[in-house]
């Protein structure tokens, strides 16, 4: 590398056309909500820049510390779903053959490749009062009936008189399988690229030494796989932290998260300084947990250097 | 039957494969669906009634779906250009040269990699309503706030791919060309830009994909006039679940998926033709 200085002109003929975008049309974006988070509402879009801390006071209301906390959790829940089912099918993908495990990572990626709306779209088409996941257990529940009936017990309604739909969708667990079924893929692949490294012998040798698979997976492997579970649940856990299309298409009128609320405050509600509030709320949270990341590899890296 | 199951056989393990088969189900069954009903010939969508194209036929006659694709298109293509001009230089700056804050102006290039979407999103709205950004302008030109908005969430997805390509060049090869007498202009020209062609390629591809399939940010930066193929969905959806709207995210999902797989076809054969040069 050398000092900017030896090539001044070449230096700022690569660097200007970068920076000067970056500033214009992204930071002197965000610069500005920063300053109209400080703003007072005088009419309709009609804002007055006053150094107000009101509309983060504001943010404090029950009301709205619900809303963070409910994203919060959310985003929290999302992270262990994943987490629970991403390790055991990176670990497989890891111990499969080879020629199958290209395969199967590809099969992992795909649906990143899918829209994110049409991906949410699909879920509404399984997840409705008449969709496929209720078409299948109302099929189950009639075969059910046919055998209680051919057992002799069909005079009893032991399944219930009439087949209930489950309601799955527009409620908060719709929110949550939404974004499970979003944000899978990037506790997958991390967690793949941490095990991938795993010496295999230290298993093998924990498992000779007597140690049960439980035993060898609590101390060997999932120690080992930290790195990458950390990667993951914080590659999982800010997406969803932020998400706004899921909770808007999948949620019902309790399950809105932070974004949503942001984007009422733009799109309807005009109060454009309280949602640039919350909107740098919502960024300082990130910020927080992307902190904790390098907080914890960087103590990571001094144990592995001591 | 196959040889038992050895200690770290976990592939091979019931409960792992179950759990394999339940994970992909989840992840394709509704993708799967969507596809399949856009073929069903029945308005309603919920059971299989035969085989037709008549939902592809009724999206083509969609002028407003046309042109929301188009639209699309366009933003896309304008969006890469500039993105990967944009991108290579900022990999390129990093890569050569040290300067002062440095390490800040490298998260500053991250930052619209690690920020939510939404307070994006609202950024812009925010940025192009108050400086009066002209919103009547004529066709491609009425796009270009979207496209301003796409190229500043593309261009570091590009710097990133195309700064992890330069790790691998030497710069010795520079050094000599500088030596037998190249200028800057030629050595960026005739050694740099041949050698970063895969990770421009790469990179090229990831925005045209991310451009493509943007809804949050293009949603706070659309105006009545410039519907993008995402946003057009979107006021779709919230109407209501129709076989149109699936064979038009059919579409969408064929064209994703093409690109996608040109690109990592491509990144292989380049390669591939990189290492046959050097072996």
């Amino acid at each position: 590398m050398e000092s900017w200085r030896r090539n001044p002109l070449v230096f700022w003929m690569v660097g200007l056309p970068p920076t000067a975008w970056l500033l214009l049309f992204f930071l002197l974006p965000l610069g500005l909500i920063w300053i109209l988070s400080f703003a007072e509402l005088r009419g309709l879009l009609d804002m007055e820049v006053t150094g107000t801390l009101d509309n983060y006071a504001r943010a404090l209301d029950p009301l709205y510390l619900q809303i963070f906390a409910k994203s919060f959790l959310f985003a929290a829940i999302t992270t262990v779903v994943s987490l629970v089912f991403g390790f055991p099918v990176a670990l497989a993908i890891v111990f499969a053959p080879p020629r199958w495990r290209a395969l199967l990572l590809l099969l992992v990626i795909l649906p990143f490749w899918t829209n994110l709306l049409i991906r949410t779209y699909a879920l509404i088409a399984v997840l409705r009062t008449r969709g496929f996941v209720n078409f299948t257990l109302e099929w189950l529940w009639d075969q059910g009936n046919t055998v209680l009936a051919l057992l002799g017990l069909g005079s009893y309604q032991l399944l219930g008189e009439r087949f209930e739909p489950l309601e799955l969708l527009y409620n908060n667990t719709a929110v949550v399988i939404g974004l499970v079924y979003v944000h899978l893929p990037f506790m997958v692949l991390p967690l793949y690229a941490s095990l991938e490294k795993l010496d295999r012998s230290l298993i093998e040798a924990a498992l000779d030494l007597g140690a049960s698979q439980v035993r060898a997976m609590r101390t060997i492997v999932v120690p080992l796989a930290l790195p990458g579970i950390v990667s993951g649940s914080i590659l999982v856990f800010i997406p969803a932290l932020g998400s706004f299309l899921t909770p808007d298409l999948l949620g019902g009128t309790d399950s809105q998260m932070i974004a949503n609320v942001i984007e009422r405050q733009f799109k309807s509600a005009n109060d454009w300084p309280f949602g640039a509030a919350l909107s740098f709320l919502l960024m300082y949270l990130t910020f927080a947990a992307l902190a904790l990341r390098a907080l914890y590899g960087r103590r990571a890296a001094r144990r592995g250097a001591a | 039957m196959a040889a038992p199951v050895g200690p770290l056989d976990y592939s091979r393990r019931l409960w792992v494969r179950l759990m394999l088969l339940v994970v992909f189900v989840f992840l394709y069954a509704p993708i799967a669906t969507l596809i399949a009903f856009s073929f069903n010939d029945s308005r309603r969508n919920i059971v299989w009634q035969g085989f037709t194209l008549d939902y592809y036929g009724r999206a083509f006659r969609n002028a407003d779906l046309i042109e929301a694709f188009a639209n699309s298109l366009t933003i896309a293509l304008f969006a890469t250009a500039i993105s990967v001009v944009l991108g290579a230089l900022a990999a390129v700056l990093l890569w050569r040269f040290r300067f002062p804050a440095r390490a800040g102006y490298e998260g500053a290039i991250a930052l619209p990699i690690v920020i939510p979407e939404i307070c994006m999103g609202v950024a812009m709205l925010v940025f192009f309503s108050r400086v009066g950004w002209p919103a009547d302008l004529p066709w491609p030109f009425n796009l270009s706030a979207i496209t301003i908005a796409h190229v500043s969430f593309c261009f570091p997805f590009v710097a990133v791919v195309v700064r992890a390509r330069l790790e691998g060049f030497n710069r010795e090869l520079a050094e000599a060309a500088q030596d037998l007498g190249a200028t800057e202009w030629q050595v960026f020209r005739d050694v740099m830009i041949p050698f970063m062609r895969p990770g421009l390629l790469a990179g090229g591809m990831l925005a045209f994909t991310l451009s493509l399939d943007d809804f949050v940010i293009t949603f706070f930066t659309s105006g009545p006039n410039t519907v993008t193929f995402p946003v057009k969905v979107y006021s779709m959806v919230r109407f209501s679940v129709t076989p149109e709207v699936n064979a038009a995210s059919t579409i969408l999902i064929v064209v994703t998926v093409v690109m996608t797989a040109a690109a990592l076809w491509m990144q292989h054969r380049a390669g591939l033709k990189a290492e046959g040069a050097a072996g």
